[in-house]
């Protein structure tokens, strides 16, 4: 009875709704948590899976040995690659092509690289313009890799701490 | 040719008299919907739009150059001439309002002796809009919005019409002027003081009148998209918008004259407080009044979330119609015995 009759006059008086414009009212003078986006930008790990880049050693010679295991465990099936011994002797790849948009930048290819080769850049500002862009070649992706090498390093070692 | 404009001239000034009050009402509903925008984004923690000029101000000359020069689309299943008038009778109720809400002592547009009468009339005209545009759309979801709204429409105008007689029994006239000039004397004398409940079921009927958040079951984009102006674009579509503008600020005005004193100033009958606020002109407290009332609209839209249809009917029918019936009676009682300072 007694609870009846809390009920009736809390609805009565409209005490929830007013608390409810009270929170709301709260709120509206709170810190805006806003982020302007092209000014500025949340922060990005540096475990985040951008864009994907080949890699060399500092002497300039490309990191891949052709081990085709990133295109095994890929599961987007999204790399291509073809290889032959190079006139030095050591297996290179010929044809190295990633499907950008097969790929689901899982970063399975970077964990499965035996020499760092082929890794994901925590860079997320790329676009493609035009059809047939969305297929990453050998040079281009060694291009992105020498573009991003200093940011490809530092991600790296900060990195190494956790492995 | 002089005759001729002599001869014009009562029309001439009507139609000026018109533009003074359309215009200024135009660009208020023009900016409140990034009133609207803004206050709803402070309330969720953002900023609101910014981009278009200092605080997003030109945001909606933006919007509607941008609804402007967008295409206009008439379905083909769709009813042509109906879909075509249904914003227009929409918009119109909600502009012709304005003639007879008094801004100030004197000025208004046409004082006509059942000023509430004619609100009354032109708020109600609004729901044909919505239902001629639900049906002639000839899709399932505008039909659904606009039953819909027509049903709710239809269950709360009876509690509004019953909280404003309670208003009529006690200034004992329909015209709005005189309504408010029977509140002077004070802030105590404003009729929200011994109609407390009749306002706040007049308020409740008024935001389900507009559709607004709790009540915009016949928007509702979580189920029926956008309710019953979903096939419409470009400025037919802009039209509803404002026509749903222009009625909240209209249900606002209305609130302000009924129960809150309309352009009278809150300080009246306070010794020192009077005499320092009485430069303010009269339209200014009624402008103060009328935009706290949006605000509050606005507010609740940030604040609570949409009624279920039954909760809906149940509350129209179930509680605010009882609680008007018993007050009314009250007042009856109230002006019988000639209860101060209200009813001497
Ligand atoms: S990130 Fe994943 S999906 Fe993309 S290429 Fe590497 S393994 Fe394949
Ligand atoms: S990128 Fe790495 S895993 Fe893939 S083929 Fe080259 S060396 Fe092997």
């Amino acid at each position: 009875m007694i609870q009846k009759v809390k009920m009736w006059a809390k609805s009565f008086t409209l005490f929830e709704l007013f608390k409810g414009l009270g929170i709301t009212w709260r709120n509206m003078w709170r810190k805006k948590i806003t982020v302007q986006y092209p000014e500025e930008e949340t922060p990005v790990s540096f475990r985040f899976r951008g864009v994907l880049a080949l890699r060399r050693y500092p002497n300039g010679e490309e990191r891949c040995i052709a081990c085709k295991l990133c295109e095994a465990v890929c599961p987007a099936l999204a790399i291509t690659i073809e290889s032959e011994p190079r006139a030095d002797g050591t297996r290179r790849t010929t044809r190295y092509d990633i499907d950008a948009f097969k790929c689901i930048n899982c970063g399975f290819c970077e964990e499965a690289c035996p020499v760092d080769s082929i890794v994901t850049v925590p860079e997320s500002h790329y676009h493609m313009e035009e059809r047939g862009e969305n297929i990453m070649t050998k040079e281009k992706l060694l291009a992105i890799g020498d573009m991003f090498e200093e940011k490809i390093a530092k991600a790296k070692k900060l990195d190494s701490e956790y492995r | 040719m002089i005759e001729l404009l002599v001869q014009a001239e009562p029309l001439f000034i009507d139609v000026l008299k018109i533009l003074a009050i359309l215009i200024p009402l135009l660009v208020c509903v023009a900016f409140l919907p990034l009133a609207e925008r803004k206050i709803l984004a402070y309330i969720q923690g953002r900023i609101g739009p910014n981009r278009v000029g200092p605080f997003g101000f030109f945001q909606p000359l933006a919007d509607a150059l941008k609804l402007l020069v967008k295409e206009l689309i008439l379905p083909a299943a769709s009813n042509k001439v109906l879909f075509s008038i249904a914003p227009i009778v929409t918009l119109a109720p909600a502009l012709a309002a304005w003639a007879v809400i008094p801004f100030d002592e004197g000025i208004v547009l046409a004082d006509v002796n059942a000023g509430l009468l004619y609100l009354f009339a032109m708020t109600s005209l609004g729901v044909y809009g919505m239902l001629i545009a639900g049906w002639s759309s000839n899709s399932k979801y505008a039909f659904f919005g606009a039953m819909r709204g027509a049903a709710q429409t239809v269950s709360y105008e009876i509690a509004m019409g019953f909280a404003l007689v309670g208003v009529v029994m006690s200034a004992d006239s329909l015209n709005l002027t005189t309504m408010v000039m029977k509140q002077s004397g004070g802030i105590w004398h404003w009729y929200v003081v011994p109609m407390l409940p009749l306002f706040v079921v007049y308020f409740i009927s008024a935001v389900a009148e507009t559709n607004r958040t709790p009540f915009d079951i016949a928007e509702c984009e979580a189920e029926i998209v956008a309710g019953y102006h979903v096939e419409y674009s470009g400025i037919a579509f802009a039209l509803f918008f404002l026509a749903e503008y222009a009625n909240i600020m209209l249900v606002s005005a209305i609130a302000v004259l009924l129960f809150w004193g309309g352009w009278l100033s809150p300080f009246q009958g306070i010794p020192l407080l009077e005499q320092t606020f009485s430069w303010v002109p009269g339209f200014c407290w009624f402008f103060a009044k009328t935009a706290f009332f949006v605000f509050v609209f606005i507010w609740m839209r940030g604040t609570f979330p949409r009624y279920r249809y039954d909760q809906l009917m149940r509350l129209g029918w179930k509680v605010l119609i009882p609680v008007t019936i018993v007050w009314i009676v009250l007042i009856g009682f109230a002006i019988e015995l000639h209860l101060p300072p209200w009813y001497v």
